[in-house]
């Protein structure tokens, strides 16, 4: 049976790796390669890599980072951030990346998603969402380069990304981000149920039976940043993965 | 090159790149071959591949590859792995396009559909456990080694002839996870992201 998996999700800021609360106070947890080299050798089921820069400061992929990444990845590398053409995604193909995540490129025209998916396969082209609630607490796709929410329909945006050819889709909460209290289980299951293909759910996980909770709402796959670089109350930095079996009978039980 | 060279057909739908990493990795030597006159018969051959069928297929012909490949492969008999969709492209033929495949393996690719209403995602798309069918050079017969891989794809493959057949895998339904057929192997999902998994594959396939 195919296993949900369960992915790091790390940040990249000014050359670090970061993580953040509600998409604010980036707190420097360390070294990228120094951490994705950890987190290889845990094993991970799969690894996201998001420079929240590139798009804000409008600049490329830093490739030269990427590469040595992927040189310590010996599963899916994801990546993330400043991706405005098929050509950059081409070169972080070439790199060793296997899927490239698209957000901000595509808030306007999903034309990329079709454009990198018909080159080199749907499997290859995540597409990403980050989603704010309002107060009074509807749910809008949210953009962080443009710092405004967006008048059409979330879930719409998200059909239209996968009619596109996006073949995952990765479903961020801005409100939950940082703060581990759980995933906005919610969300998941409106996305999961309406779309044919997997949802990354992202954002709020502080424990494992979050993880789970999201599985339960549809998730076919979680992905976690606190979750994985801090530990205890106090938010200490330390690096951190189930072992599998832990996993196994998480999602079995 | 020696027995430890590894001939990477970089055919333009491959990740290249996370291949060679793997084989070096793994005490190999990956050896990229990007034009059809520089691959040498009798030194292993990596086919990999991600994207469309008609895609791969058309790469292949339009790169000039396929008389060498059949030189090599049919005739020579060289030890040739293909890997996701360059295992499909190995076969005759697949419901993901109209070009016939490369032919060397009786089966064909199909896509995997499931009801409407069903949880079952199409990619099937994670990390999956295989079961040995046929005892093989490429993976451990002990049933107690854990054969847990990575796997992206959207069309499954289908062999005619059963004794090809030597992983199978659950996505909805068995399916094939890798076949053999004399100095020819397939494999559905991707080794060289699959951890310790992967690399066990690569170690064995140079010792082939």
């Amino acid at each position: 049976m195919l296993s949900h998996r369960v992915i790091p999700a790390l940040l990249l800021s000014q050359g670090g790796l970061v993580k953040t609360t509600k998409f604010k106070q980036p707190k420097y947890v360390g070294d990228p390669v120094n951490a994705i080299r950890i987190f290889n050798e845990k094993e991970v089921d799969e690894l996201v890599v998001l420079d929240i820069d590139a798009s804000r400061e409008n600049r490329e992929p830093d490739y030269n980072a990427i590469a040595e990444f992927a040189s310590e990845c010996f599963m899916p590398l994801a990546y993330g951030g400043g991706i405005q053409t098929v050509e950059q995604a081409r070169i972080l193909f070439s790199l060793g990346i296997e899927k490239v995540v698209l957000q901000t490129a595509i808030l306007d025209s999903s034309k990329l998603i079709s454009d990198i998916a018909n080159r080199f396969g749907s499997q290859s082209v995540i597409a990403s969402i980050d989603i704010k609630r309002d107060w009074r607490g509807r749910a809008k796709a949210w953009s962080a380069t443009r710092r405004k929410k967006l008048d059409r329909p979330w879930l719409d945006k998200l059909h239209e990304y996968v009619e596109a050819g996006a073949g995952e889709i990765l479903l961020n909460s801005v409100d939950r981000d940082g703060t581990q209290e759980g995933y906005d289980e919610e969300l998941i299951s409106a996305a999961a149920g309406a779309l044919p293909v997997p949802v990354i759910a992202l954002g709020g996980a502080g424990k494992l039976e979050h993880l789970v909770s999201a599985v339960d709402s549809g998730a076919s796959a979680v992905a976690a940043g606190s979750l994985f670089v801090f530990q205890g109350p106090h938010r200490a930095v330390l690096i951190s993965y189930p072992r599998y079996s832990v996993l196994e009978s998480l999602f079995r039980s | 090159m020696t027995q430890s060279t590894i001939q990477i057909i970089d055919y333009g739908a491959g990740n290249i790149a996370s291949v060679a990493n793997m084989i070096d990795y793994v005490g190999g030597t990956p050896y990229v071959v990007s034009s059809p006159d520089k691959l040498k018969c009798g030194v292993k051959i990596l086919l990999p591949g991600v994207g469309a069928f008609d895609h791969g297929m058309s790469c292949l012909e339009e790169g000039g590859w396929l008389p060498v490949l059949d030189e090599c492969v049919q005739m020579k008999r060289t030890p040739t792995l293909g890997i996701c969709l360059g295992m499909q492209l190995m076969c005759k033929s697949s419901e993901e396009g109209h070009r016939p495949g490369l032919g060397w393996v009786d089966a064909s690719a199909r896509r995997f559909a499931f009801p409407d209403d069903s949880k079952l995602k199409v990619p099937h798309m994670g990390w999956n456990r295989v079961i040995v069918s046929k005892p093989d050079a490429l993976v451990s017969n002990d049933p107690e080694t854990e054969k847990r891989f990575y796997f992206v794809h959207s069309y499954y493959v289908s062999c005619a002839r059963e004794e090809d057949v030597i992983l199978q895998c659950h996505h909805g339904h068995d399916f094939v996870a890798g076949f053999q057929r004399d100095n020819i192997w397939g494999l559905q999902f991707h080794p060289e992201k699959s951890h310790k998994f992967g690399m066990e594959v690569f170690r064995r396939f140079l010792e082939v």
